[in-house]
């Protein structure tokens, strides 16, 4: 059995908002082990991001606050860090890279410098062994010319470049886990598989676990080994990603299943989508927050939120009715 | 030059653009400005879409398809060739020959936040256009009609009187809709009518293009960059990179057996939501990026990413021909 990496437990993250408190993450519990390819999937507003977030204790406070829970990383409670104890962390044993590459790299300054700063503080290298080893990671995630890419600044590359660039930050001090936030979101899809495929290449290569958060289906089924879907703040169904397209034991993953159109089905195949609209988070129905929407709720779930209990030794549902739950109605 | 080689029109052709150019001119110089070079953002295309079709127009960020939309609309004018609608001239028109034209073609935008006049209730967005062609005399009718596109695109008829704030962006696309069916149009040109919305909501919104189709008798000119959502939609299929058509056909056709070396590898770079046929897939993943159009290549516009490019591919243009089932594929290196 391989090593976890990463433990959430009953993770909280909480926002004051004008509209009420709202409980972005909920009781959200789920581990990565070493080396996996870990899918979070969900829809806007779901929670997805807020996670990744808790993880790097990233969360703007206020409005925000991580108010329970524990967050184990390779042996230690990151909730019990110290700010600076964590900034060490943040770049050199967790990378993350962010949906928006231009808002994520400095505009002033030069490629190099940029690539050169964290390699300098996290692994007290000097300048000059610093730019070199900028030169090698730009070399590394693929982009040509790197001496003159070097002097350049983030304006001057394109979307696919600026993402291989915060690939290449992200991964220079040799992270063991990469955190992905819909880093693929904005981009044309063939330089969507492109960095997708880099990602894959260079933590597989460093034995870095990937964390991939994303509304797209179809990514997760091409690159991920495990999978959670996540739902109004809270984890659904938690799986290996072969079984979870096979077998969909939660209503509302089916209902994503049978919402996205496929490239390899028929002209015509009727989609099956989810009635309803995705729940306001400061006013979420009684119960479990998707019953209103439920092809398959009875009483209970409108009255009972159902918890992440196992089905097998990989797999985890929420759901009262799982056992009559079937991808073909 | 590209005319000669496709065939005629036939009389169920509702749109038909032939060589269509258009140009932006780069200006330089705050004061004295002076034009230093022009995007090709549609370059020669031919494109004719069958009453009652859906055709598919995918291609990624600056491929021009957006341009190509507006132009058929004259939101952004033509440099050269020509586009008819129903045998009219469309280039042609002026005044309120034109407005008679925008009736016939509705239009159906990306961002239903930005779209919608924040300051109108989602009724008047819907009468708007009703009034603007004086479709009814009286404003009873004026209200009835709307009334009834509510009922159609699945709004309540009491959220008449909200401003677009209020709604979520499944709902205004719905008023985006109904506001482009208003006036009655044959066609609909929607412009990435869904990406901007969660894959439940877009399901919806399709399904809602799919029923109108069937309901009205709608032909779509469908733009999107998600191959999967054009599979879903359309009868034919045109892909375009850097202001081309490089490959045009049938659908089904198109996505069994992709011909252009580009469309084969736009293809199997869309994920397909199946760990098990994921698995089992050949892909071929294209190097680099789109070349900037101020600065296009010579020869075929792929030339550059192409894996199967060979010398005259660098040098000469390759123009669209017939290939066997009768699609149009501009490769030198696919024989008919």
């Amino acid at each position: 059995m391989t090593e976890t990496l990463l433990k959430v437990e009953h993770l909280q993250t909480e926002f004051r908002t004008e509209g009420g408190v709202v409980k972005a993450v909920d009781d959200v519990t789920f581990e990565i082990k070493q080396g996996e390819t870990f899918a979070l999937v969900g829809e806007s507003g779901c929670g997805k991001s807020v996670t990744a977030l808790s993880i790097m204790r990233l969360i703007p406070n206020p409005p925000g606050e991580i108010t329970g829970g524990s967050i184990e990383f390779d042996g230690e409670n990151l909730l019990d860090l110290s700010d600076s104890d964590m900034r060490d962390l943040r770049g050199s044993k967790i990378g993350m890279i962010f949906q928006e590459p231009m808002s994520s790299l400095n505009p002033v300054l030069t490629i190099e410098s940029q690539l050169a700063e964290p390699l300098k503080i996290h692994m007290n290298l000097s300048s000059k062994a610093a730019n070199d080893r900028a030169q090698e990671l730009i070399d590394m995630v693929g982009i040509p010319d790197s001496k003159t890419r070097l002097r350049q600044y983030p304006h001057e590359l394109s979307g696919g470049q600026r993402q291989r660039i915060m690939i290449a930050m992200a991964m220079s001090c040799t992270p063991r886990l990469l955190i992905a936030d819909e880093a693929t979101t904005a981009l044309d899809v063939t330089i969507q598989a492109q960095i997708l495929d880099l990602m894959q290449d260079v933590t597989e290569q460093s034995g870095a676990s990937l964390l991939i958060i994303t509304h797209n289906l179809g990514i997760v089924a091409r690159y991920a080994d495990r999978v959670a879907v996540m739902y109004a703040g809270k984890l659904r169904e938690v799986s290996d990603a072969p079984s979870m397209y096979a077998n969909p034991l939660h209503p509302y993953t089916v209902g994503l299943l049978r919402s996205v159109p496929r490239l390899d089905s028929d002209k015509g195949t009727p989609l099956a989508p989810i009635a309803g609209e995705i729940p306001d988070l400061t006013n979420l129905p009684d119960g479990c927050a998707f019953n209103p929407r439920c092809k398959w709720a009875v009483d209970r779930c409108s009255n009972e939120s159902p918890e992440l209990s196992e089905i097998s030794p990989t797999t985890q549902v929420a759901c009262f009715e799982h056992s009559s739950v079937t991808l073909h109605a | 030059m590209s005319t000669a080689t496709t065939a005629p029109a036939d009389s169920t052709t509702i749109l038909d653009a032939r060589g269509l150019k258009v140009y932006f001119p780069v200006k330089r110089g705050l004061i004295i400005q002076r034009t230093v070079g022009v995007v090709k953002a549609v370059d020669g295309v031919d494109l004719q879409i069958k009453r009652g079709d859906t055709l598919g127009l995918v291609g990624e960020s600056g491929s021009g398809k957006t341009t190509l939309g507006r132009a058929i609309l004259r939101l952004s004018e033509a440099s050269g060739g020509s586009i008819t609608y129903e045998g009219e001239d469309i280039l042609t028109l002026r005044g309120a020959q034109m407005r008679n034209l925008k009736q016939k073609i509705g239009m159906v935008f990306q961002d239903p936040y930005g779209s919608l006049n924040p300051r109108m209730t989602a009724g008047n967005i819907v009468a708007e256009p009703m009034q603007i062609h004086k479709i009814f005399d009286n404003r009873s009718d004026i209200r009835d009609r709307v009334m009834e596109l509510f009922d159609t695109v699945g709004l309540n008829r009491s959220m008449a009187t909200r401003y677009p704030h209020e709604f979520s962006g499944g709902q205004r696309q719905r008023i985006g809709i109904a506001r482009a069916l208003a006036s009655g149009p044959s066609l609909l040109i929607c412009d990435e009518p869904v990406s901007a919305l969660d894959v439940s909501i877009q399901a919806q919104i399709i399904s809602l293009f799919d029923r109108l189709k069937e309901e009205q008798n709608l032909t779509y000119l469908f733009i999107a960059h998600d191959l999967s959502v054009v599979r879903h939609v359309s009868d034919r299929v045109a892909v375009m990179y850097l202001g081309k058509i490089v490959e045009q056909g049938d659908a089904d056709a198109i996505y069994r057996d992709p011909q252009h070396p580009y469309t084969k590898a736009l293809l199997s770079a869309v994920p397909i939501p199946d760990p098990v046929v994921e698995s089992k897939r050949e892909r071929v993943v294209l190097k680099g990026d789109m070349p900037s159009p101020l600065n296009p290549p010579k020869g075929c516009v792929f030339s550059t990413r192409c894996p199967v490019a060979e010398e005259r591919c660098f040098n000469e243009t390759p123009q669209p021909r017939p290939y066997s089932d009768g699609r149009q594929i501009a490769c030198h290196k696919v024989d008919g």
